[in-house]
């Protein structure tokens, strides 16, 4: 009992997650769960949205430390709006991932965050950013993080095919994110579902109640 | 349009009674005192020509560069107090090497030219420092906003251009490059004219020999900045050449 309280001490509110970007023909899909846990014992909220909209066309996902994450992301979407003014025109999701990128790599030693960036520009179109931890930068097609992931990564290689449609995609995402939160029990609640394409980006929740059932539900 | 600021003009932090700022106004004379160098924007990239007076029979042929490189994509031909120049040459490749390393891209020229302006622009403010004296030409190419052209002069302001000319025949190059179609060339036929303008503007009279430094940006390399290859050079002082005995040739006729 001491030593799962002293875990949670040290690590915080943390999240046990399950994120998830996927691109699609003509746009991104990123997705995530809603469930903040203290010590993978206590659910401190049900509904918490860790889809974070940086730029008009650019979302990231949260990962690690709530508390590290959401103050990297309050500094990033400060830097690109002053970035965005200055360039007068829409940053790119480069832009917005290496912004992340720096500040997570650059202190390293104090943060635990890491980030999905997803988004479209007019330049390379939809693209997906991974921040792991260490402040690593990598250009991906379709990606899962989080503690929930685990349970997913042989749906995800099975599944995922590049260029799909927007509603396959969006199935692809719904029924990827509904496993990890049947199987881990540190995420779980509605299911967040961002679509991001050049004509804008549009939210859908999924309720609990409402997400894809499987044989044994 | 000069005169004698007495009394106004020692310092960059003082205003003469009619609003000049003379430190800035004699920076800018010079510019005017060195060699010519010009940059001019097709539909297909950037071309840059520089004037460079051979003062030596010492020198060695390609030294001396009035052209630099800012990132792979970015050139810059300078006019004026060369020290100032390759100083403000660091400068701009900080910027844009700082700006890769935040952003994780190439830094648009627009951004560039604006941020090395505000520098110039800083060392005119104060008594302590004197302005820069050198003006200079950043030009690029990127395949999606295409060929983009900026000059920067002492005063700390910084335009953008079809096509534009610095040093002491800039008025006369300013003249040859007005007569250019230039919205409607490529890179190829542009260095021909740049090579052209060049030879004409040059004074044989007063400056002696020159060394014509030519360099480009465009498509036709990919959208990195390069200095023109030796065979695409000697076709352009060619033609140079020939373009300029013509015109000698017909002024005999006419008399």
């Amino acid at each position: 009992m001491e030593k799962r309280c002293l875990d949670a001490q040290f690590k915080g509110v943390s999240t046990g997650t399950t994120i998830l970007a996927a691109t699609f023909d003509g746009g991104v899909v990123i997705g995530s769960d809603s469930r903040a846990s203290i010590g993978g014992e206590y659910v401190s909220s049900k509904t918490i949205n860790k889809v974070i909209q940086v730029h008009d066309r650019i979302f990231c996902c949260m990962a690690g430390s709530l508390a590290d994450a959401q103050a990297v992301l309050k500094t990033a979407k400060f830097h690109l709006s002053f970035h965005s003014v200055q360039m007068e025109s829409s940053p790119q999701v480069i832009a917005a991932a290496s912004v992340l990128k720096e500040l997570c790599y650059k202190n390293k030693d104090e943060l635990q965050a890491g980030f999905i960036t997803a988004g479209w520009d007019r330049k390379k179109g939809p693209q997906i950013y991974v921040v792991s931890l260490g402040g690593m930068l990598i250009k991906q097609e379709v990606t899962i993080g989080g503690s929930g992931s685990t349970y997913i990564y042989g749906y995800v290689d099975a599944k995922y095919r590049p260029n799909m449609s927007r509603e396959e995609c969006l199935q692809f995402a719904t029924n990827a994110l509904a496993l990890a939160m049947g199987r881990d029990n540190v995420s779980g609640g509605v299911a967040h579902l961002v679509v991001i394409t050049e004509s804008g980006a549009e939210h859908t929740v999924v309720p609990g109640d409402k997400l894809p059932k499987f044989h044994d539900e | 349009m000069s005169s004698i600021g007495t009394g106004y003009d020692l310092s960059a932090s003082t205003f003469s009674p009619d609003g000049r700022v003379f430190q800035v106004e004699y920076a800018m004379k010079a510019v005017e005192n060195s060699s010519t160098a010009i940059g001019i924007r097709c539909k297909d990239g950037v071309v840059f020509g520089v004037e460079k007076l051979v003062l030596s029979k010492l020198y060695e042929e390609g030294s001396n560069k009035r052209i630099f490189n800012i990132d792979r994509h970015v050139g810059m031909a300078v006019a004026g107090l060369l020290a100032d120049a390759r100083s403000l040459a660091e400068v701009a490749r900080d910027e844009a090497s700082n700006f890769r390393s935040n952003y994780g891209h190439d830094i648009p020229l627009k951004h560039l030219s604006e941020r090395v302006a505000m520098y110039v622009h800083a060392y005119t403010l104060y008594s302590a420092v004197r302005p820069f004296g050198c003006s200079f030409i950043l030009g690029s190419f990127d395949k999606d906003d295409g060929a983009q052209l900026y000059m920067v002069d002492p005063s700390g302001i910084s335009y953008g251009y079809w096509g534009c000319a610095i040093g002491k025949a800039k008025q006369a190059a300013k003249t040859e490059i007005e007569k250019l179609q230039m919205k409607d060339m490529t890179c190829r036929e542009l260095v021909k004219e740049v090579a052209k303008i060049i030879y004409i503007v040059h004074d044989e009279v007063k400056d002696k020999a020159f060394e014509l430094e030519l360099s480009w940006v465009g498509e036709v390399t990919n959208g990195r900045h390069e200095l023109v290859p030796k065979d695409v050079r000697e076709e352009a002082e060619k033609y140079a050449k020939d373009s300029l005995e013509e015109e000698d040739d017909s002024d005999e006729d006419n008399m």
